[in-house]
């Protein structure tokens, strides 16, 4: 069955090794200190609709990111494991977007790329807002079933796809008709390296947005290369291309506000001796595994 | 995350700084020829040299984030036989898989048949990154490299049919060994009978110490020739697993690399097809085959140096004693200021080995397209005898290493590297199978000493000589001119003995004095072109090469006929 897959992904900081100055001293996150990267669980998605497109010849993979130019890399990436292409979703308009507006804007976007798309899978969230909102959102303003917490895709045929979810206290497997939205969980299969000669193919691969302004594809190195191989032009959509309501976009449709950002303070209230003894060791193990300080 | 590839930036250098490497491009890239039709080849040599840059990236990445984890569970599950297949450890396939996920087979492939088309200093590169990470899957990874041979001796019937599945991610062996036929390859007695009725060959026999020898794919050395006893009579073989007809009898239970399965197989009337011409298999194809192999064990030896000296200053850092990093202290600095200094030299004589390997191979390639020009023909035959000179060195030299290295390894750990729970111990029993198989290192100075003789590695040294360096490297260049002309007046004393025993005990020390001064050479230049990686090194290289000369020095001019008669054993 030739399937047409839609993979959301985002560029997040790299929230994972935090420094010192990973944050602003106006509490908000310090961008330029973090590496970008592929959000984790975006990649366990992408590696799902991957697999489907190795069972099923045909398939198209097709990546969906929302932001700024350098963004893109994130369609990069996809390509370079094996994703089709992709489309950018970039526009001031999107700017300072909460998770309602930005599953508004992916919502048009997907209705505009692939009205017909039977699949759409997403992480469950990303390391930077850890919402874990925006895949169910886009569900319920597709309405389209949605699968969250997604661990395996066990079967997809027959208009029918099957899968098993991560669930608090154990494994669940559920069954929905196609077209539907899959969040994937970190705990599904690590994604796929990148392919060595899909790496030389898309290495050159750029949107629109990521060239220097007054700049076109003719003024870049290899510029032949970008009309001979129009692959290298990766897709970008603007607010208008997609036919989406201003209001509902960016700051003016987040209705989420944030108010303050503090940051937490560990401070002594007890102190207690502990012994070398196995049983004083035991205990602190366990004291420490009960508040999930380590686990 | 971590990277091997990019967190060591010597790699990179020595991928990218030679003066040969615009030649090497040109030649594999035949001009960039494919850049039509093929969407991921290269436009020019910048974007060659950038692709090389980022498919290492990949490995790198793989290399330090699947398999270097694994290494621990792979060394202690090993593989297993079971009705005569065997199957890996299971970290094995997770290792495989990312590896043929990546597209990282069939590396130095042309494009038609579904490879990178990439050289072999690039590939050596990949290999010492894999061999870092475990050594044992290198062994496994790396024998794709036998294609190389199919590719150059095979018919082209022959090449379309088993190179593209090399090149998506079937496994290779080169069943050589047998049990009476090690160092000694003529006696190789596993029989090769023509079938009249079937129109194929049949291999009956068995072969002992195949790495992998439950490949797909396996290049098999066999008698061809009923009653003949010498290597004339042995032709190679393509043995194809879908076909059946040799089973593993066993796995051997070996000190290390215990990843990489090695077999005992028996050939039960198996079908087989002939690799080029009969009764050529000894002497051309398989020291073809060889000489790719020793490469390949130059880049697991440097492989482990590289991961010796990770664990080493990392323990070394981290580790206090007496209050303070026991790096600090000059007696486990100098072991680890060796450990590196070995390092970059051997990997030095490793990539330029490469390079001229690719410069030869490229052009030999080329010539079965077309008629070579005199200027070119003449360029393959002086690359050729380079290669030909520097691979027993590299091999030898680095194999040697990688188990000093990783002997001083353990020494920085004290007590806690002969536990067990430390990775130095195994890179020491991995380390220790590389100055023996693909020849041992005696075999390596066997095949090295007619160009100490014949004065091709003079030669070389000489030209190094006439490198442009910086004035403040001008007393380094000349501790290493007095160094080369000690080798030269032990290999004129050895000359003017006319003794064949003398010349036969006296070969170990002058091939590690050529050795010794072309890596210091080669290590100037490097440092010359970038001091911040290289110059610490070479200043204690040069001191250990030193007295590495003198000591031999010593021996040879001491040695006389006579005395030699002291070493005879019955």
């Amino acid at each position: 069955m030739k399937m047409n897959i839609i993979v959301l992904a985002k560029q997040v900081p790299d929230t994972r090794n935090v420094g010192p100055d990973a944050m602003t001293p106006e509490g908000t996150v310090n961008r330029s200190a973090l590496p970008a990267i592929f959000n984790p669980e975006d990649l366990n998605a992408l590696e799902q609709a991957l697999r489907l497109k190795d069972q099923n010849p045909g398939t198209t993979v097709t990546v969906i990111t929302m932001g700024p130019g350098r963004a893109a890399e994130v369609i990069r990436e996809a390509m370079y494991r094996g994703a089709d292409g992709g489309y950018l979703l970039t526009d001031r308009a999107f700017a300072g977007a909460d998770t309602l507006a930005t599953s508004y804007a992916l919502s048009v976007a997907i209705k505009h790329v692939a009205p017909g798309a039977d699949l759409i899978i997403g992480g469950r969230q990303a390391i930077d807002g850890d919402t874990a909102q925006v895949g169910p959102q886009v569900a319920e303003k597709l309405g389209l079933n949605q699968i969250t917490y997604a661990e395996e895709i066990l079967s997809c045929q027959d208009g029918k796809i099957v899968v098993r979810r991560h669930i608090d206290g154990g494994v669940e497997t559920v069954e929905s008709a196609l077209p539907c939205v899959l969040t994937v969980n970190g705990s599904a299969a690590a994604c796929r390296p990148r392919n060595a000669k899909r790496v030389m193919k898309f290495k050159r691969a750029l949107a629109p947005m990521e060239l220097k302004p007054g700049t076109a594809f003719a003024d870049l190195p290899y510029a032949d290369q970008y009309e001979k191989r129009p692959f290298l032009k990766i897709g970008q959509l603007t607010c208008a291309d997609v036919d989406a309501d201003l209001q509902q976009c960016g700051l003016s449709g987040s209705p989420t506000k944030v108010k303050a950002v503090e940051n937490i303070v560990f401070k002594t209230k007890e102190s207690k001796v502990l012994t070398g003894s196995d049983e004083d060791i035991n205990g602190l193990m366990q004291e420490l595994l009960a508040s999930h300080t380590i686990g | 995350m971590a990277n091997y590839y990019s967190d060591i930036p010597e790699i990179k250098f020595e991928l990218q700084n030679s003066p040969l490497m615009p030649r090497i491009v040109e030649l594999k890239e035949r001009d960039f020829a494919d850049k039509e039709e093929y969407d991921e080849a290269p436009q020019d040599y910048a974007d060659a040299l950038d692709t090389y840059d980022r498919v290492l990236d990949i490995v790198g990445d793989i290399t330090a984030n699947i398999i270097a984890p694994n290494a621990e569970d792979v060394d202690a599950e090993g593989p297993h036989c079971e009705g005569g297949r065997v199957r890996y450890a299971s970290k094995t396939y997770e290792n495989q898989d990312a590896m043929i996920k990546a597209g990282l087979n069939g590396v130095t492939m042309p494009r038609r048949y579904g490879g990178l088309n990439m050289p072999v200093v690039a590939y050596t590169a990949a290999n010492e990154l894999v061999s870092t990470a475990d050594a044992g899957f290198e062994n496994i990874w790396s024998l794709q490299d036998c294609i190389e041979t199919l590719y150059c001796f095979g018919n082209e019937d022959q090449r379309q049919r088993f190179i593209p599945r090399v090149c998506a991610g079937e496994t290779m062996s080169m069943d050589l060994t047998e049990p009476d036929a090690g160092s000694d390859l003529q006696s190789v007695m596993l029989k090769a009978t023509y079938d009249d009725e079937n129109q194929c060959w049949r291999l009956n026999g068995s072969k002992r110490f195949i790495t992998n020898g439950d490949s797909d794919i396996h290049l098999v050395l066999a008698r061809s020739e009923a009653g003949t006893r010498d290597g004339r009579g042995l032709s190679m073989f393509i043995y194809d697993k879908r076909d059946g007809g040799v089973d593993v009898r066993r796995i051997e239970n070996k000190m290390g690399i215990h990843g990489s399965p090695t077999c005992e197989l028996v050939y039960k009337n198996a079908k087989a097809e002939l690799c080029g011409d009969t009764k050529l298999g000894l002497i051309k194809y398989v020291m073809s085959l060889m000489n790719g192999a020793r490469l390949g064990i130059a880049a697991q030896s440097v492989g482990l140096s590289q991961a010796a000296y990770n664990e080493a200053v990392a323990y070394a850092r981290d580790r206090r004693q007496f209050g303070k990093a026991i790096i600090e202290f000059p007696a486990v600095a100098e072991m680890i200021s060796n450990i590196k200094a070995r390092l970059d030299a051997g990997r030095a004589l490793m990539y330029e080995t490469a390079r001229y390997v690719d410069i030869y191979k490229a052009l030999e390639d080329i010539s079965r397209e077309r008629k070579l020009t005199p200027e070119e023909r003449q360029e393959m035959k002086t690359y050729q005898r380079l290669a030909d000179s520097f691979t027993p060195l590299a091999k030898g030299m680095n194999s040697e290493y990688a188990n000093q290295n990783a002997y001083d390894c353990i020494q920085v750990h004290g007590g806690s590297g002969f536990m067990l729970e430390y990775a130095c111990q195994r890179i020491y029993r991995d380390a220790r199978i590389t100055s023996i198989y693909e020849g041992t290192t005696q075999l390596q100075t066997v095949a090295a000493i007619r160009y100490v003789t014949n004065g091709q590695y003079a030669g070389v040294i000489q030209q190094l000589e006439q490198q442009v360096i910086s004035p403040e490297n001008e007393p380094l260049m000349n501790r290493i001119k007095e160094m080369a002309s000690k080798f030269n007046a032990c290999t004129m004393a050895v000359k003017e003995a006319g003794s064949d025993e003398m010349h036969d005990l006296c070969a170990r020390h002058l091939y590690e004095m050529a050795a010794d001064v072309i890596m210091s050479l080669l290590l100037l230049r490097n440092a010359t072109q970038a001091p911040d990686l290289f110059q610490k090194s070479l200043e204690v290289y040069v001191n250990l090469a030193e007295s590495e000369v003198e000591k031999h020095f010593t021996f040879v001019r001491k040695m006389t006929p006579e005395r030699a008669a002291s070493y005879r054993q019955a």
